[in-house]
């Protein structure tokens, strides 16, 4: 899933300062499984924003509304009319969900309330970690399943560096180093001698280095 | 010959030889490097220079040794790949041969969190491994990575570093082995103050066959004080300093701890010298250069030989 932070409640109230009605837009997927911007933190910041105006003595109208998928036109067209009474709606969603608003209503500002922050996954209660950088070329089949890319401080292709350490990395002794994970796992596979093999220089315009991916389907086009 | 550096014939011909290593200013200041090289000059075969290491910005590697080669020293230019794409690489390796710089040393870098740019962006479009590829690529087949033909061939000796005290330990080995497949020419090992275990990695070495395939040079660098040995022990990425050798420095008579680093480094480049398959030292005087003469003095590797 995509794990996204939300902003301090200070920054958003720099945000939406000037603006004398505010959508709080939540997201139903992704941002509502890591507890980022789903229905229920749309209701905790919007009254945390109600609270904060009537301090302050200024006169905002919060709304609030939550679709199933703001990376979806076909769920955000159901955010219209309440979009339309707004000033500015502040998306709750991921980068793509603030950006899909956006397009989708042209005239209206839309203010991103979190920060989208990687693709990973739920250790545990309360803990996510990145697994995944989207660079468009996946090796997972070489590094026994451990993404070097996403994992490694250094995304290095024939690790470990020197800085491994006691099963930690160099930048910090919280940090696996993914390398050390990667030699563990190969070899509880047997895999070990894929190591003895370089991994040639990595083609990153399959990655943000090409520019602005894209994906056509002609098949799934109607 | 490879590339005719002075370091490369040294090697060749069987010599033990000895690398120094040169830190460069946080600044323009060429004269604290002039200083440097003058403790250095006579006394190394080759000095390697640092590139931004840490990740703290200073005077460019190839701007270095390029001052080095005008005042008649041989540069070892450190090259890193946090900091350029393949790109820049090459364009800096075609300006360091054009400067007369014929030798290089490939390594990813110490993360940019270490230094004086935490939130700077990295780059590593290459690894170090990739890195040692790319530049035999365009030595011996006059080609850069895209394929291009190359017009002015830079013909560099090549180096790469091995960490014997990183983990996993059983690993480190098996990565010497890329690096030597990759391309290597020359290896320069991380400081070496756990002998033990050093021994026991060349024995592993020994066992790959590797050190007939490349030339490996011990890393030292010498202990100025029991403050600098805990500094190395406890902050330095990859370093594996054992307390005996903090004990012995904490029992040197008062003031004379220095003079006591220099005496275990002294012992340890003789102890390495007998190693079956150490082909010279790499001697880090971090920012102890004045020492540099000192120690090679002591140490019985003076004078230098001078290769035609």
């Amino acid at each position: 899933m995509i794990v996204g932070e939300r902003k301090s409640l200070e920054e958003i109230r720099k945000m939406i300062n000037g603006y004398k009605k505010v959508l709080v837009a939540g997201c139903g997927t992704c941002v509502t499984v890591c507890f980022a911007g789903g229905e229920k933190e749309v209701a905790t910041i919007a009254s945390a924003l109600r609270l904060a105006a009537q301090k302050g003595g200024d006169a905002v109208e919060i709304s609030e509304a939550t679709i199933q998928r703001q990376c979806d036109i076909e769920f955000i067209q159901e955010l219209k009319e309440k979009v339309e009474q707004a000033d500015a709606v502040l998306s709750m969603g991921c980068g793509a969900g603030v950006q899909t608003i956006a397009e989708t209503f042209g005239g209206k500002p839309v203010l991103p309330a979190l920060n989208t922050r990687f693709i990973g996954r739920t250790e545990e209660q309360g803990i996510w970690s990145e697994r995944c950088a989207a660079c468009g070329d996946c090796i997972l089949h070489l590094t026994g399943g451990i993404c070097p890319i996403a994992r490694c401080s250094k995304s290095i292709l024939n690790g470990p560096c020197g800085g491994s350490k006691d099963g930690k990395c160099e930048i910090k002794s919280e940090v696996d180093c993914a390398w050390q994970l990667i030699y563990d796992r190969l070899k509880s596979l047997g895999q070990l001698d894929l190591l003895e093999k370089i991994i040639p220089v990595k083609d990153w315009s399959a990655s943000r280095d090409g520019g602005p991916r894209k994906q056509v389907r002609e098949d799934m086009k109607l | 010959m490879k590339s005719g550096s002075k370091l490369e014939k040294i090697l060749e011909s069987g010599q033990f030889a000895i690398t120094g290593e040169c830190g460069p200013p946080q600044g323009a200041d060429r004269s604290v490097i002039e200083r440097k090289a003058q403790h250095l000059k006579g006394n190394v075969d080759a000095v390697n220079v640092t590139d931004n290491q840490t990740s703290i910005v200073r005077m460019s590697s190839i701007a270095t040794c390029a001052i080095l080669q005008q005042m008649g020293l041989e540069g070892t230019m450190q090259m890193v790949t946090r900091d350029r794409n393949r790109i820049a690489i090459q364009s800096d390796i075609f300006g360091a041969y054009a400067l007369g710089i014929r030798n290089i040393l490939c390594l990813s870098g110490d993360h940019q969190s270490f230094g004086n740019h935490p939130t700077s962006k990295n780059v590593f479009d290459l690894d170090s491994i990739q890195l040692i590829q790319t530049v035999k690529q365009m030595r011996d087949d006059g080609k850069v990575l895209g394929g291009d033909e190359i017009k002015g061939v830079p013909k560099m000796f090549i180096g790469a570093a091995a960490n014997p005290f990183a983990d996993p330990f059983e690993f480190r080995v098996v990565r010497l082995a890329k690096k030597v497949a990759a391309g290597a020419d020359f290896i320069q090992t991380q400081c070496i103050y756990n002998l033990e275990k050093f021994e026991r990695w060349m024995e592993m070495v020994r066992d790959r066959g590797l050190h007939e395939k490349v030339y490996i040079l011990a890393g030292v660098t010498p202990l100025k004080s029991v403050g600098m040995a805990k500094y190395m022990k406890e902050k330095v990425a990859g370093m594996d300093v054992p307390d005996e050798v903090i004990d012995r420095l904490r029992g040197a008579p008062k003031g004379k701890a220095a003079e006591e680093g220099i005496s275990i480094c002294v012992e340890a480049i003789q102890r390495l010298r007998q190693i079956k398959g150490v082909h010279g030292i790499h001697l880090m005087a971090i920012e102890w250069e004045e020492m540099v003469p000192v120690i090679v003095q002591k140490a019985g590797l003076l004078p230098r030989p001078t290769p035609q």
